[in-house]
């Protein structure tokens, strides 16, 4: 087939002895672009909004009254939607820019020849991982404060009889299974939506990859809409007081 | 049989047994929530974010299996 397919993203070229990917590079981009933007609607922040300043107000209160349905009102919801926004509008942000149309012709020539500049910034597992990371360390170190040092181990090593024990390595089991799961749900969409629409294009030019766009477009705001839920529900779920 | 045959047959069996669950699961979540829609249909809003999480946990035995036959093929 002449399919190019790789798990791992292409390297665009050096800095030094740092190989810089297309991915990191538009991942880069992205982060710039949105902190751009944002700090210079922020400046210009009128009491009448109008314009772009009402879409981001709309958006911006909409998702804070679901955090505080899900996390409840107060402190909580305060700390926490800072972290789950961003995370929500960068994934977001980075999944729609696939769909910018003719962005995969630019191609960039290298040693090992052409590679593309774009690629999908959510299908390089390196940087998915590190975002799971962070929610999963943030999870941890919440539920160290809530509990304390040793109440946290005593969830996880419990010898009072067999069967808590059991149950305490199956939580350890959960914990660890939550990294995977969160980090290969968001990389295994993007990155299947990716493959499945060059194999598609590969098969039947132009007009066979247009529902599978379709479906494309949508998953790539659920999922960064399920990765940013699935944190905020694990973070008020690791919050929450045991009450014996 | 070479190795590169068996591989392609390994992945198509790994993605076509492990798609079933997650289908059948999340047909179920989305019928509930149309029944539920249909019933009270002023809870849409509560219901269908709370139907696409769900969908999602439901989605993760799928996903697995997508990746492992993707590492098969390509890793």
């Amino acid at each position: 087939m002449g399919l190019n397919i790789s798990l791992a993203p292409d390297i665009l070229f050096y800095i030094g002895t740092t190989p810089i990917t297309n991915t990191f590079f538009w991942s880069v981009i992205v982060s710039f672009f949105l902190i751009i933007s944002f700090v210079l609607i922020a400046k210009r922040l009128k009491d009448v909004p109008s314009g772009i300043q009402n879409i981001i107000e709309m958006l911006i209160e909409g998702s804070y009254s679901f955090v505080e349905s899900i996390i409840g009102p107060g402190k909580k919801a305060k700390r926490v939607f800072p972290l789950v926004a961003t995370m929500f509008i960068f994934i977001v942000f980075s999944n729609l820019l696939v769909y910018i149309p003719g962005q995969s012709a630019f191609t960039l020539n290298t040693a090992d020849g052409p590679v593309a500049i774009f690629r999908a910034v959510m299908s390089d597992y390196g940087l998915v991982l590190m975002m799971t990371l962070v929610a999963v360390i943030i999870m941890q170190i919440i539920a160290i404060a809530i509990s304390g040092p040793f109440g946290y181990i005593g969830k996880f090593l419990n010898f009072k009889s067999p069967l808590k024990f059991f149950l305490g390595i199956m939580d350890l089991i959960g914990e660890i299974a939550k990294i995977v799961s969160l980090s290969f749900r968001l990389f295994g969409n993007i990155f299947a939506g990716e493959v499945l629409g060059a194999v598609m294009l590969f098969l039947f030019p132009f007009f066979t990859p247009l529902p599978f766009m379709f479906l494309g477009l949508l998953t790539a705001v659920v999922q960064g809409f399920v990765f940013s839920v699935l944190t905020l529900v694990f973070i008020s779920m690791a919050s929450e007081t045991e009450s014996e | 049989m070479d190795v590169q045959a068996a591989k392609y047959i390994a992945a198509g069996i790994a993605i076509g047994l492990g798609a079933i669950g997650p289908a059948i699961g999340e047909g179920i979540a989305a019928s509930k929530a149309l029944e539920a829609i249909g019933r009270n249909p002023e809870a849409s809003g509560k219901i269908t974010p709370l139907m696409f999480v769900g969908m999602a946990v439901t989605e993760s035995t799928g996903i697995y299996a997508l990746v492992v036959a993707l590492i098969i093929l390509f890793g």
